[in-house]
C-alpha cells in the first residue's frame, strides 16, 4: 500500500505535487486523449480488498496483535505440515528458521551467510525487512488456501515464527504497535545492499568480460564436468533431442560411445525413442491415426463415425445434407432405408468403388480404409448420418 | 564466401535410417572414409574452406539407390488428411522430444517450480508458445478473461480499474523481447551440475508480445510520475506475487501484455494479462497481473528481500539485481548431443542483453584461446534474443566450443571466473558467464567449465 494523500506525508506529498503539477499531474497543453474515457474510477471497498501490500516502513500494516501462543496453534494446524512443527524442515521447502545467533541479533549480519560451507539459507538468516514477511503470509499462505488467515492469526504466526528463532520471548504478542521494534532485533536487517548498477538499465557492470581475439590464454583444460554416474541423472538425452538434422541426443541410458564410427547406433536409438512413444510412419498408403499425436483427436476405437468419415476423406466428395460430386449422405441413407443387405452392399462400394448409381462420376475404391471403419461409416450414413 | 558454406565435396548423405540397418549404415560410412582417405592421397582437396569442387565418391550408376526414393512412400500414393482435421494444430508426432521439462531434484513441489525450454531444438529467435519456460510460485491457472481486472492505485490522480475489454481497446503495441529468469545458469555458479542447454540456460524464452505500453495506462490515472519513482506489480493467483518495478523502465518499455506470438498467452504464461518488463528478470514479469502501485519507495517484497536476491562473498546478499546482462550460448551443438561425422557444421546459438542491442558474438573452438566473430541474423532488437552462426569444419580432433557476446553498451560477456572473482559461486542468480562445450573425439559433446 502506498502512503494515502491524506496521511502522515502529506506535507512532503503536497510539496512535490507542487513542485510537479504541471509536468506529472496536468500535462501543459495537453488536449485530453480520445482514450481517457476508458476504464471507470476504482470503489474505496474495491481498493481495499485488494491494496493488502505492506512495504518495508510499515505502510499498509492493519491494526492488530497476535500472540506467539495463538501463533503455535496456527502453526500446528495450517503450517507445520510443509515447513516442520519447528519451521526446520526441508520437506517441502527451504527451512524457515535456524543458522542464526544472539550475536547476529546484536549485529544485525548473520555471521553464516559468510561461510561458504554453511548447508542452508533458512528464511530467517536472510530476512532483513519484518514487513515482507509479515505480507507474504498474509498474501500467499498457507499453500493450498492463500488469504485465508485473519489479521490476528497472521501476527500470530509471525510472532511465533520470530520465537523459534529466539528472537522474541515465548510469552511475546507481535502488534502494529511493537513491529518496528522487532524490526530492530532481526538477525539480518543490516545484511542487504540496494544494488543500483543492475537494476538501472544504464548502470555500469561490476564484472567486465574481455574482447580478445587471438592467443588469449595459455593451455585450457576443464575443470569441472558431470561425473559418469550422472551421466542419466536428467534421463535418456536422446529422447530430449530432435531426431533429424546433424546431431542426436546421447544414449545416456548406455556408456558413451567410443568412436565415431557407433553414431549409427546413436541414430538408430534416437529414432526409437520417438517410435517408441507411438510415432509411426505406414507402409502401406493410409494417413496416420491422429490420435497418435499428444492426445490430440480422438481416439481411434473411440472415434465417432464422423470424424471417421472426415479422415477418410469421404467428406471431399459428400456432404451430410447437401449433394456435391456425389450423393449427400441423407440422401443416400433415404435410398436404402429398409434396404435388406444395404450395409453390405454399400460397404462392398465403399471398398471396391463404383459407377452409375448416382451419376456417372465414378465413386473411387478406397482400398486403404480399414475395414472396420467402412463398415462404421457406412452403418452410420445409413442411420441418417447423424 | 558462398561456396564456403556448401556442404563438403563428395559428401555421402546419410540415408534414411528408418530402411537402414546401424549396419549397414556403418559399412556406409566405412565406405566414405575409404573413399576420403583415397581422395586426399590424390590430392583432390577435401578442405572445405578450399571451396573446390571435386567430383562424387562413385560414378553415379554404381551408387546405390536410396529405397527412399526409389521405393515410393506411402504419403506418395495414398490421400492425406483433410483440412482442419485439428482445429488446433500440433507439432509433427517425430518431434515429440522436444518437451519442456523439469531438472530433477531442483524442486520438491511441482506448483513451486519450473520447466525449461528445450533450446538444443529451437530456431532462430521467437519461442514456440508450448515451449515457452515455466516459472509458478504457486501453481497456474486459467482465468476466465471476463471476470479479469486490473486495478492501478497509490500516487495517481485517479486510481481506475479496467476490464480486458477495456484493455484491449486501448492504443496497443508488438514488440519482440527475451524473458530469463534471474536464476538460469544458477545451478552452474559452483561446478558443472546438469548435462544440457535445456538445464543450463532453458529459463529463457522469447516472443513477440503484444499489449498497451503501462505509460499509457500510468497517463490515464494522472500518475504522479517524479515522486512515483516505483511501482509494485501483483498478480492474482494464490501467491498473488508482486515486484518492485522502477518508474523508467515503466515510462519507457514496460508493457500490459495479453498476446504471445499471435495468440492470447497461454495460462502458464499468465492469461488473460500479464506485465513485460524488458531487459530485467522473468520475476518481474508479473502474470495474471491484477494491481499496479504507484510509490515512493521500494516494496522489499518476499522476492526481492528472501529470493532473487544474490549473495555476495562478504555475507550480505545484493537486492535489486533486475537487469539480465550480456549473455549467450552455443544451442547446436551442445551438450548431450553427438555430433555424427567430421566436416561442415553450421554452429549456432543465441544472444542477447537487457541492456539493449546484441552488437557482436565471437566464438572460440579451442576454449578460449583463438576466436572468429559469428554472423548475426536479423533482426537484431534491443532486449530480444539474438540468434548467431558460424561456419566450422571439425577435423575430429577434440574441441572446447564457446561464444561470447558484446551489447551495445560496450559489456562484453565474461568468463565464468571473471564472475566468480567478484561475486564468489553462492549467488544463484545472474549467471552470465561464457559457457564452454567439450567436443570428444567420439563426436559426443559435454558441459565443461574451463580453469
Amino acid at each position: 500500500m502506498s502512503r494515502p494523500v491524506e496521511a502522515s506525508t502529506q506535507g512532503k506529498w503536497l510539496a512535490g505535487l507542487l513542485l510537479t503539477a504541471a509536468c506529472a499531474l496536468v500535462p501543459v497543453g495537453a488536449q485530453p486523449k480520445p482514450w481517457a474515457d476508458i476504464g471507470r474510477p476504482a470503489t474505496p471497498n474495491e481498493i481495499k480488498a485488494w491494496d493488502i501490500d505492506v512495504r518495508a516502513d510499515f505502510t499498509g500494516l492493519p491494526p492488530g496483535s497476535g500472540s506467539v501462543d495463538v501463533g503455535m496453534d496456527v502453526w500446528d494446524t495450517k503450517c507445520a505440515s510443509c515447513h516442520g512443527t519447528f519451521g526446520e524442515s526441508n520437506e517441502v521447502f527451504a527451512p524457515i528458521v535456524g543458522g542464526t545467533t544472539q550475536a547476529d541479533i546484536a549485529s544485525g549480519r548473520v555471521a553464516n551467510l559468510t561461510r561458504s560451507d554453511f548447508p542452508q539459507r533458512t528464511t530467517l538468516m536472510k530476512l532483513s525487512q519484518l514487513a515482507t514477511l509479515w505480507d507474504y503470509v498474509n498474501r500467499a499462505m498457507p499453500w493450498n488456501a492463500p488469504k485465508t488467515l485473519t489479521t490476528e492469526e497472521v501476527y500470530a504466526v509471525v510472532a511465533y515464527i520470530l520465537n523459534l528463532g529466539d528472537i522474541v520471548p515465548d510469552d511475546f504478542v507481535l502488534s502494529d504497535r511493537n513491529i518496528a521494534e522487532i524490526q530492530q532485533r532481526l538477525p539480518n536487517r543490516n545484511g542487504k545492499v540496494f544494488f543500483e548498477p543492475m537494476w538501472r538499465v544504464d548502470g555500469k557492470p561490476d564484472v567486465q568480460g574481455d574482447a580478445c581475439m587471438t592467443n588469449c590464454r595459455d593451455e585450457v583444460v576443464a575443470i569441472s564436468a558431470l561425473p559418469d554416474f550422472a551421466r542419466d541423472a536428467h534421463g535418456n538425452l536422446g529422447a530430449q533431442n530432435r531426431i533429424v538434422g546433424p546431431v542426436r541426443g546421447a544414449d545416456t541410458g548406455r556408456p558413451p560411445i567410443a568412436s565415431l564410427a557407433e553414431a549409427a547406433a546413436v541414430i538408430e536409438s534416437a529414432r526409437a525413442t520417438v517410435v517408441a512413444a507411438g510415432a509411426t510412419a505406414p507402409a502401406v498408403a493410409v494417413a496416420p491415426k491422429l490420435a497418435a499425436v499428444d492426445g490430440q483427436g480422438g481416439a481411434a476405437d473411440g472415434q465417432p463415425p464422423a470424424a471417421l468419415a472426415a479422415q477418410a476423406n469421404c467428406m471431399a466428395c459428400h456432404g451430410v445434407d447437401r449433394a456435391s460430386v456425389g450423393p449427400a449422405f441423407r440422401q443416400v441413407a433415404d435410398r436404402y432405408r429398409g434396404t435388406p443387405g444395404a450395409l453390405a452392399l454399400l460397404s462392398g462400394r465403399v471398398k471396391n468403388g463404383v459407377q452409375g448409381v448416382w451419376g456417372q462420376i465414378p465413386m473411387p475404391a478406397n482400398a486403404t480404409v480399414p475395414e472396420e471403419d467402412i463398415h462404421r461409416i457406412v452403418g452410420w450414413i445409413l442411420d441418417g448420418a447423424q | 564466401m558462398t561456396d564456403d558454406r556448401r556442404p563438403l565435396p563428395g559428401r555421402i548423405q546419410k540415408a534414411p535410417e528408418n530402411f537402414l540397418s546401424a549396419g549397414q549404415l556403418a559399412l556406409a560410412r566405412r565406405a566414405r572414409r575409404q573413399f576420403m582417405g583415397k581422395a586426399l592421397a590424390m590430392g583432390a582437396g577435401v578442405s572445405a574452406a578450399a571451396g573446390s569442387r571435386a567430383q562424387p565418391a562413385a560414378s553415379p550408376a554404381a551408387m546405390v539407390d536410396d529405397p527412399a526414393i526409389v521405393r515410393l512412400p506411402a504419403h506418395s500414393t495414398g490421400l492425406g488428411q483433410p483440412v482442419a482435421a485439428r482445429g488446433y494444430g500440433s507439432p509433427s508426432q517425430w518431434e515429440r522430444n522436444l518437451q519442456r521439462r523439469e531438472s530433477p531434484g531442483l524442486t520438491r513441489v511441482s506448483a513451486a517450480s519450473v520447466s525449461f525450454a528445450p533450446l538444443q531444438g529451437l530456431f532462430g529467435i521467437i519461442t514456440p508458445n508450448g515451449l515457452h519456460f515455466e516459472r509458478h510460485h504457486q501453481g497456474w491457472w486459467d482465468i476466465d478473461p471476463n471476470q479479469h481486472r486490473l486495478m492501478i492505485n497509490g500516487l495517481v490522480r485517479q486510481a481506475r480499474v479496467f476490464t480486458m475489454d477495456d484493455l484491449m481497446r486501448l492504443p496497443q503495441v508488438s514488440r519482440i523481447h527475451f524473458i530469463e529468469c534471474g536464476a538460469n545458469t544458477g545451478m552452474e555458479w559452483g561446478n558443472v551440475a546438469v548435462p544440457t542447454v535445456q538445464y543450463t540456460h532453458g529459463m529463457l524464452s522469447c516472443c513477440e508480445y503484444t499489449g498497451v505500453l503501462l505509460s499509457t495506462l500510468l497517463d490515464m490515472v494522472g500518475a504522479d510520475t517524479k515522486n512515483g519513482r516505483y511501482l509494485l506489480a501483483e498478480g492474482a493467483d494464490g501467491s498473488s506475487m508482486t515486484r518492485t518495478i522502477p518508474m523508467a523502465n515503466a515510462l519507457d518499455d514496460v508493457m500490459v501484455a495479453w498476446a504471445m506470438n499471435g495468440e492470447m498467452l497461454r495460462p502458464e504464461n499468465g492469461y488473460p494479462l500479464r506485465l513485460v518488463v524488458p531487459g530485467i528478470q522473468g520475476v518481474s514479469w508479473v502474470k495474471y497481473l491484477r494491481r499496479i502501485e504507484v510509490g515512493d519507495q521500494p516494496y522489499d517484497t518476499k522476492d526481492e528481500v528472501l529470493h532473487y536476491v544474490d549473495l555476495m562473498p562478504d555475507g550480505r546478499h545484493r537486492q535489486y539485481t533486475s537487469i539480465q546482462e550480456v549473455k549467450s550460448v552455443i544451442t547446436t551443438p551442445s551438450g548431450g548431443q553427438v555430433l555424427l561425422d567430421k566436416g561442415y557444421y553450421n554452429v549456432t546459438g543465441l544472444a542477447w542483453s537487457g541492456r539493449g542491442k546484441i552488437r557482436r558474438v565471437d566464438v572460440s573452438f579451442d576454449g578460449g584461446r583463438n576466436w572468429r566473430t559469428a554472423r548475426l541474423e536479423n533482426p537484431v532488437l534491443p532486449k530480444a534474443l539474438t540468434r548467431f552462426n558460424i561456419d566450422w569444419v571439425w577435423d575430429g580432433a577434440p574441441a572446447i566450443l564457446q561464444s561470447r557476446a558484446m551489447d551495445e553498451t560496450g559489456h562484453v560477456q565474461p568468463r565464468l571466473n571473471q564472475l566468480r572473482a567478484v561475486r564468489g559461486t553462492r549467488s544463484i542468480y545472474h549467471n552470465n558467464g561464457i559457457q564452454s562445450w567439450r567436443l570428444a573425439q567420439t563426436g559426443e559433446v559435454f558441459n565443461v567449465q574451463t580453469g
